[in-house]
Order: C-alpha cells, then sequence, then structure tokens
C-alpha cells in the first residue's frame, strides 16, 4: 500500500522547503541579473543606432524563440567546452547563467514595452523645453515606464519560479528536484502533487501582490 | 558665429519640405517670423499646419530646405539643438504636462536641470508665473486634480519659464470643453500684448481676427495666403481661402 500524500510531505517536509528556498533563490537571481542585462539590451534595442538595434533584437528573438530546456543543455554541455575563459564556472553556474540570459531577453521586452508605453508628448513636451535627451529620459520617461514595468517585472518573477524547474532536470537543487531525491525512497505520484501545491501556492499569493502593486501604481496617475 | 540682430526675422523659414513616406505634407513653405509679430496659422485638417509649426523647433526633421532661428540653422549639424529649443517655447494640444510631478516641479525642472537655475529661484519664479494665471494654490498638487483648461495654463508658463523668445502653439484649446476655451485664450492673449512673438495655430477664427498681426493660411502642404487678419479673412483672394473660411465662419 502506497503512503498518503500527506504523508509524504509530513515525513520529508524539510526537503520540499529547501527546494522552494531553492526555486525561490535561483528565480530571483535569473530575474534580479536579468533585469540588469535585460536594460541594457533594452536600450540598446531603442537605440536609433541600427548595429546595436539590431543585435539586440536578434538576442531577443533567438533567446525567446528556442526553448529554456535546449538553451539549458547548451550552457551545460557546451559553454564550458566552447568559451574556455567560463570553464572556471561549475555546472551548476552554468545553468543559472542560462536562467538569467533567458530571464533577461524577456525582462527587455518588458523595459522596451514600458517605455514606449509612455506617451509621446511627454517626449515632446521635454525637448521642446530645451531638456537633454539623457534628462528626458531619466526624470521624465523612466519614472512614468516604471509603472508599466514593476508588475510586469513581478509577473517574471512568477513565470521564472515555474521555468526553474527545469534546472532540476540538471541536479539543481530546487523544487522539482526533490522528486528525484525522493525517488529513492519508492514514492511515484505523491512528491508531484505536493509540488505542484506549493507551485500553485507561490503563483498565487505572488500573482495576488503583483495585483496590489498594479492598482496601487495606477491610482498615482 | 551668429550675427543676429533683431530687426532680422527671428524665425526664417526657406523652401521647407516634409515628407511622411511616401506622402508630402509640405511642399516649398518659406515664412519670416519677426521679433513681437503674433502670427496665427489657419487651413483645413491634413493641410500641414501643425507640421509646419512642428518643424520650427524640429519635432520633425525637415526634409529638405532650411529652419533658421535667430540666424542659426536649426538642422545644421553643429547646432546645439537643446539650447535652441530653450528659446522656443512650445504647448501642444493635448497639454503633455508631466504627470509624475507636481505642479510646481512640472516648471522648475527643465530651469534647474538645463540652465542650473538654484531650487529657489526656480520656486520663486514658478510660483510668481503660476500667480498670473490663477493657479498659485495648485502648486502642489498633481495635474491629475486639474482641469484641461488649468493643464494648459501650466503648460504655458511651464514653457514661459525658460524665458523663451518665441511661443508656438500648436491648437493649443482644440482638447478643451468649450467652456475652458476662454480662460486660456486670455492667458494667450496677454502674453501676445506682453510682446511676446507667438506663432499659433488655432481653429478660434474670431481669436486669430483679434490677435493676428498676420494670418497665415496652409492649404495643400503651401502657404496659400497671406496677410493682415482683414486682409485675410474680410477679402480673401485665394478661391480656396474663401472655401475654408465659408465653412468655418
Amino acid at each position: 500500500m502506497s503512503a498518503s500524500i500527506w504523508q509524504v510531505f509530513s515525513e520529508n517536509w524539510l526537503i520540499f522547503i529547501q527546494g522552494l528556498v531553492g526555486t525561490l533563490k535561483f528565480a530571483f537571481i535569473a530575474v534580479f541579473f536579468g533585469t540588469i542585462l535585460g536594460t541594457l539590451i533594452a536600450f540598446m534595442h531603442l537605440s536609433k543606432a541600427r548595429i546595436p538595434s539590431s543585435i539586440a533584437a536578434v538576442y531577443v528573438n533567438v533567446l525567446r524563440g528556442t526553448p529554456l530546456l535546449v538553451q539549458m543543455y547548451i550552457a551545460y554541455f557546451f559553454i564550458p567546452m566552447a568559451i574556455p575563459v567560463l570553464s572556471f564556472m561549475s555546472k551548476e553556474q552554468c545553468v543559472i547563467l542560462s536562467l538569467i540570459l533567458n530571464s533577461s531577453a524577456y525582462v527587455s521586452e518588458i523595459i522596451r514595452g514600458g517605455i514606449n508605453a509612455v506617451d509621446r508628448g511627454q517626449t515632446e513636451a521635454a525637448r521642446s523645453l530645451g531638456m537633454s535627451a539623457r534628462h528626458c529620459m531619466q526624470k521624465i520617461i523612466l519614472p512614468q515606464a516604471v509603472k508599466n514595468i514593476l508588475p510586469a517585472l513581478g509577473n517574471e518573477y512568477i513565470s521564472m519560479i515555474k521555468e526553474t524547474s527545469l534546472a532540476g532536470t540538471f541536479a539543481l537543487y530546487e523544487l522539482m528536484f526533490t522528486r528525484t531525491l525522493l525517488a529513492n525512497k519508492f514514492y511515484t505520484y505523491q512528491p508531484l502533487f505536493i509540488i505542484a501545491a506549493i507551485y500553485l501556492l507561490c503563483t498565487l499569493v505572488l500573482s495576488h501582490l503583483v495585483h496590489k502593486m498594479e492598482v496601487r501604481l495606477s491610482v498615482s496617475d | 558665429m551668429t550675427d543676429y540682430t533683431s530687426d532680422q526675422p527671428i524665425i526664417e523659414v526657406d523652401d521647407l519640405h516634409k515628407d511622411f513616406g511616401d506622402l508630402a505634407v509640405l511642399k516649398g513653405i518659406s515664412e519670416k517670423i519677426y521679433k513681437g509679430e503674433v502670427v496665427t496659422i489657419i487651413g483645413p485638417s491634413g493641410g500641414g499646419k501643425s507640421t509646419f509649426l512642428r518643424c520650427l523647433n524640429l519635432l520633425e526633421t525637415p526634409t529638405s530646405g532650411r529652419v533658421c532661428f535667430e540666424g542659426t540653422e536649426l538642422s545644421a549639424a553643429s547646432t546645439d539643438l537643446d539650447a535652441h529649443r530653450q528659446k522656443i517655447g512650445m504647448v501642444f494640444q493635448q497639454f503633455n504636462v508631466f504627470p509624475h510631478l507636481t505642479v510646481l516641479n512640472n516648471i522648475t525642472i527643465t530651469p534647474m536641470l538645463e540652465k542650473g537655475v538654484s531650487k529657489a529661484d526656480a520656486e520663486k519664479e514658478a510660483m510668481a508665473l503660476l500667480d498670473q494665471v490663477g493657479l498659485k494654490d495648485k502648486a502642489q498638487e498633481y495635474p491629475r486634480k486639474l482641469s484641461g483648461g488649468q493643464k494648459q495654463r501650466l503648460a504655458i508658463v511651464r514653457a514661459l519659464a525658460m524665458h523663451p523668445d518665441v511661443m508656438l502653439f500648436d491648437e493649443p484649446t482644440s482638447a478643451l470643453d468649450p467652456e475652458m476655451v476662454k480662460e486660456v485664450l486670455v492667458v494667450i492673449q496677454q502674453l501676445a500684448e506682453s510682446g511676446m512673438t507667438c506663432v499659433i495655430v488655432t481653429h478660434e477664427m474670431g481669436f486669430a481676427r483679434n490677435i493676428s498681426d498676420r494670418v497665415i493660411f496652409i492649404d495643400g502642404g503651401i502657404i496659400a495666403e497671406e496677410g493682415t487678419p482683414e486682409a485675410v479673412f474680410d477679402h480673401p483672394q485665394n478661391p480656396r481661402t474663401k472655401e475654408f473660411l465659408s465653412k468655418v465662419l
């Protein structure tokens, strides 16, 4: 007779919690560094100079147009081999790098979209007053774009929580990997339901928070 | 570099063309505007009025032709466009006030950033300007609390805080509820009477007639007719002007 789901959880809860911590951590690292890199990509993409803009467009299309799992395999096997400078990186770090790069592509589109969503008249007003392009971006456009960007970044973090489950394939200790850890105890389906429930709880709570943030930000308009 | 004197045109436009893709919007406009003049631009929608105005501070880059401001060609690569734009105020149909800044900061931000004016001086002047247009008690509010007419008055004094030599108005009352049109026109009129050089694109024909030294009728991307308000409104020569006026008056 197989163990009940609750039994499996109560006997192994620490493993799941550690897995959750890993998931939240990897998702945060991916979105945090993805945001830094993604900001750079977004500004390249927005640039009027054709070469940086094209490079950014290709970067975004490739990373969004290929499966994350494929990117992870490439990072896992190919990067240390092909780029000797990066051979100091552990396998784990290679997988995290692929998460960051993947996230940066999505974040760059969030930032680009947030900036483009600010009314063109704002730029025209600022520039017609004689404000420099840089000041206009810093003081007029970005403060308004942030309102569009922050909730979307929250949603990107929620997506990343789910995406990081792929990293378990490479033995990164995150929530999905707990299934592998528990498989040797002959639990087949129970961990899956526990894992799903924890993911769902996390994404529901975070979605709710993002929604609250959206409401607050829109009030100040 | 510039040997501009005040008896020369403050704005000189020479054979200005502007295409948007295949569409030729301006088809060769030449015009001189002198210091202290109040010039209104009238004409049918899509005729190129706003595009012409937006070329005067290079919000639109001319396809060909020259735009000179105080003797300096604006489109020349060596021109410090920001510095010249500081002397060309512009007021938009959609107000374009900065929603994330208080009324006061809408006015002070550019003088402080671009001219190095101290916060205290910038705020002092901003308060005086707000007082002139009856918005002093709104200084600490955000623009969302303002009516359309109040936003447009704010936009006007925001431009004035840069001490421009000329003010461009792009249909400043077209987005306003009818009962708010007057409060904005009064401010523009006071400004014009104070000697400010003004170029105004407007559909308010009565206002154009009263305020203008000169009226320019733009249709089909060219200046179809120009002259004193009396000449253009009462004795139009061009059939297109006549047709337009018969529809709007």
